[in-house]
């Protein structure tokens, strides 16, 4: 039989609180997460020195609650994984460290993980068959990149954003139009009452590459119709604006991945990040993939939003090939996938 | 008994091993490195040049602010997740009181100050009869000359000089001698061994309180910033208006 390789993991790049256990980065034992989503809304938008005062109340209560859901103690676990970045510095900072204190304590190796790396092998625990090399596109309130997952652990960036994160420009968009944050959920939400045709937002292409993404200019076209109707005295119906900025998305995320599809000739497509929750890029990869023949993988949403169980899964792939982090691994707020 | 003492509330970074009424290590650095990249390197390093057995310890003594937000979190997250994994008890120690203990038996005052930003330092006044340390002003975010103030009238009162430390001394140099020399009170800044946070002073201090069962389970245990976040300031600024 396998030997059981069990990875304590800990995420904290933005604004939740989170550990896990997960056994051969396929299986979860625990996957516990403490939102700060109420007080942040206060602010209309993450506050980072706040996010890092939640982190500190609640890291030492998380970790003890992931392993006693585990039926584990730290030292039956095999390796300790941590988000060292991307995301707020002071935020990271504080998983960084408490992880760092608990390997050297408890005399554990210590893996340090990319968070969007974490993001993609969610997909590993929601679909056991996956496996690469496939393309994913990863897509969330800070990042949106477009990546091939060669091996496990080995990623080329094909395309990025140039300027706002698709979940950016949910949560500005939905400010604009009155639904507050966080914007993503709220947009699906009301955008299945409207219809998708009502305006015609632009859809933006960067020049030099195909696969990088620009949402500001799409942002700025709601803003800029927003304020054509209130000089115009026209009405704004929301569910149409929110449904159209939608689709403006959903079809500047799809052409991308199609055409990385064609290019590369993936039998296997995959999305994540908390964007991936959203019905409508879900429904859209899932019908487009079909026609393409091929296969499509989605993380369940509890891992689509950020959560350790997904630090452990790619964690556990990063511990088989045998990397280790020093005493001395720091948070790095803008790491780039693959780096070290 | 056997205590670690972590500390990380400014640039300087300092750990220390004492037990009973021995200093057996300490490691203290004062240099622009983050303390993400210097405080575990040096609790492994003195760990191993020691041969601590991290088990021994009774409990984990730490800075628990004021000070840097994020050193404090640095510190503490690190001092959170040894006592988690060694099932012992955290020793929180308050920040400027911690300096005063770098001062033994003196009549004069000891006055700490770390710079605070926004004209600000945090800063406290004590006196340190025998081995013990009393806190006259306890530790505080207010203005320079507001202390200032302070230290010259408890010193007049009590017929004492004023000895002055912490990295609020550096950043308010000029201020402060201009100040001080027409209040005729005699003062110094302490010297270069003694005038920033040590763990070893730290330690002194914690062992005080473990005595006094001032300590708690990690899980308990908090930073205290005395300052609330600039979004939190901004915020209830806006209500008032």
């Amino acid at each position: 039989m396998e030997k059981e390789i069990k990875i304590l993991a800990i995420e904290s790049s933005c604004d939740e609180t989170a550990a896990a256990v997960v056994v051969n980065g396929r299986r979860v034992l625990s996957n516990v997460i403490s939102s700060q989503i109420a007080i942040h809304t206060l602010y209309g938008g993450v506050v980072p020195e706040i996010a890092s005062r939640k982190h500190i109340e609640k890291i030492d209560q998380v970790v003890t609650e992931a392993l006693k859901q585990a039926n584990l103690t730290l030292d039956e676990v095999d390796g300790i994984a941590v988000t060292y970045g991307p995301g707020l510095v002071g935020a990271l900072l504080v998983g960084v460290a408490h992880a760092k204190a608990l390997a050297f304590a408890a005399k554990k190796p210590l893996i340090g993980v990319h968070h969007i790396e974490g993001h993609i092998s969610a997909n590993y625990i929601t679909n056991p068959d996956l496996k690469p090399p496939f393309g994913c596109l990863v897509v969330s309130g800070g990042h949106t990149h477009l990546v091939r997952v060669m091996d496990y652990g080995k990623y080329e960036v094909l395309g990025r954003t140039r300027d706002d994160a698709a979940g950016e420009a949910f949560d500005k968009v939905a400010r604009a139009i009155g639904l507050g944050y966080p914007g993503g959920p709220k947009i699906d939400q009301v955008s299945k009452k409207g219809n998708p045709c009502a305006i015609e937002f632009p859809r933006s292409s960067v020049a030099d590459n195909p696969y990088d993404f620009s949402f500001s200019g799409l942002k700025s076209a709601v803003l800029n119709y927003l304020n054509m109707c209130e000089m115009k005295q026209l009405p704004i119906v929301q569910e149409d604006v929110a449904a159209s900025f939608q689709q403006a998305v959903v079809d500047v995320l799809l052409s991308r991945g199609v055409h990385a599809i064609k290019e590369f000739g993936f039998k296997d497509f995959a999305i994540a990040g908390g964007v991936a929750s959203n019905s409508a890029i879900r429904k859209a990869f899932e019908e487009e993939c079909e026609k393409l023949g091929v296969k499509f993988y989605r993380p369940e949403p509890i891992l689509c939003t950020d959560n350790a169980a997904m630090i452990g899964a790619a964690g556990y792939f990063e511990y088989m090939a045998g990397v280790r982090s020093g005493w001395d691994l720091n948070a790095v707020p803008n790491l780039k996938l693959g780096e070290r | 008994m056997k205590l670690l003492a972590i500390d990380a509330s400014s640039l300087v970074a300092s750990v220390a091993v004492l037990e009973d009424n021995t200093l057996i290590g300490e490691y203290t650095t004062n240099y622009k490195k983050t303390h993400s990249q210097t405080l575990l390197p040096m609790i492994d390093a003195l760990s191993s040049m020691i041969d601590l057995d991290l088990g021994s310890l009774d409990a984990i003594a730490v800075t628990k602010g004021p000070g840097s937000f994020t050193g404090l979190r640095i510190g503490s997250a690190t001092a959170k997740g040894l006592a988690l994994a060694l099932k012992k008890p955290i020793v929180p120690v308050a920040t400027v009181d911690s300096m005063a203990y770098n001062f033994y038996h003196t009549e004069d005052l000891i006055l700490p100050m770390m710079d605070a930003r926004r004209n600000q330092v945090y800063t406290g006044i004590y006196q340190a009869k025998g081995e013990e340390v009393e806190t006259l002003v306890c530790q505080c975010a207010t203005g320079l000359f507001d202390i200032l103030e302070k230290g010259v009238s408890l010193a007049k009162e009590n017929d004492t000089g004023l000895i002055l430390l912490g990295d609020g001394v550096a950043a308010y140099d000029q201020e402060i001698k201009d100040f001080m020399k027409e209040q005729g009170v005699s003062w110094s800044y302490a010297p270069a061994h003694l005038s920033r946070q040590r763990a070893a002073s730290l330690g002194v201090c914690a062992a005080r309180l473990y005595r006094e069962g001032k300590y708690l389970d990690g899980m308990d245990y908090q930073p205290e910033y005395l300052r609330v976040s600039q979004a939190e300031r901004e915020r209830a600024e806006k209500a008032k208006v």
